[in-house]
């Protein structure tokens, strides 16, 4: 913890990793909320029509 | 005595005139409500309500570490506990803003007349980085200082140095418990409102208000 973090140098882009794990796992969060079908009212998942 | 009780002109009143434009835009029954259209069954509409899930406990914690000082939250065990809390919360709802931004941007949930709710949205974004960066000056400990330090000049290069003193610990600390707080939850109470006013936007493809 004490330690600087590793940094990605890509050019002229410079992120550290703790930063782009967190991007990267923001972008998953999001796509999954997309795909993932909601629960709806009778236990059974699904994205089709009411 | 005069008998002309019914036929009373009103006075002009902006009382009234609020009451009578939150009658007509937020009808108690649609206040709370217990409906909402088929599309909103996605995991996407959840971003929104983690946010202020995620800004109660920001709040509540904010308020403990206030009452107890900086020598407590970096001294005790306890003071420690509530310290991470408050800064782990704050990720939460940083994370889950941006994911709603996202969510937001991409459905274009500007339309039908809800521009206002997206510029408030715009707005709390942007307060709450003020939030954060005065959270950060207010730690009392050499992270504080050393960020102090290094934004100074950006801070006086901007112009803003003029009447925002990262150095001066008072100003940020009274800045961050106080002003910005109550900023980002007015505001947030405000989106919440014209959310409930205009209903939840309907996908791009969608009729308007479809299968509700």
């Amino acid at each position: 913890m004490d330690n600087p973090a590793g940094y990605l140098h890509l050019g002229f882009i410079v992120i550290s990793l703790p930063n782009l794990a967190l991007i990267a796992a923001m972008i998953a969060l999001f796509l999954i909320a997309i795909l993932v079908p909601f629960p709806r009212e009778g236990g059974r998942g699904g994205g089709g029509s009411q | 005595m005069s008998d002309d009780v019914g036929t009373e002109v009103q006075a002009p009143s902006w009382t009234r005139a609020v009451q009578q434009r939150l009658a007509r835009g937020l009808p108690i029954e649609r206040l709370l409500p217990d409906r909402q259209p088929v599309y909103v069954g996605s995991w996407v509409y959840v971003f929104g309500v983690i946010t202020i899930a995620a800004l109660v406990w920001v709040i509540a914690s904010g308020v403990i570490l206030a009452f107890f000082g900086p020598q407590w939250w970096h001294t005790t065990s306890t003071g420690r506990f509530f310290n991470s809390l408050h800064f782990w919360s704050v990720q939460l709802f940083f994370v889950f803003m941006v994911l709603h931004l996202w969510g937001q941007f991409f459905m274009a949930s500007w339309r039908d007349g809800r521009a206002p709710t997206w510029m408030i949205g715009a707005i709390i974004f942007l307060v709450s980085i003020v939030a954060a960066f005065t959270g950060y000056l207010a730690q009392q400990n050499l992270d504080s200082q050393w960020i102090a330090a290094n934004a100074k000049d950006a801070v006086n290069a901007s112009g803003a140095g003029g009447f925002f003193n990262v150095l001066n610990f008072g100003q940020m600390y009274g800045l961050h418990v106080m002003l910005v707080p109550v900023a980002v939850t007015v505001l947030v109470v405000v989106h919440i409102v014209q959310v409930r006013m205009r209903g939840v936007v309907a996908p791009i493809d969608a009729p308007a208000e479809e299968s509700e």
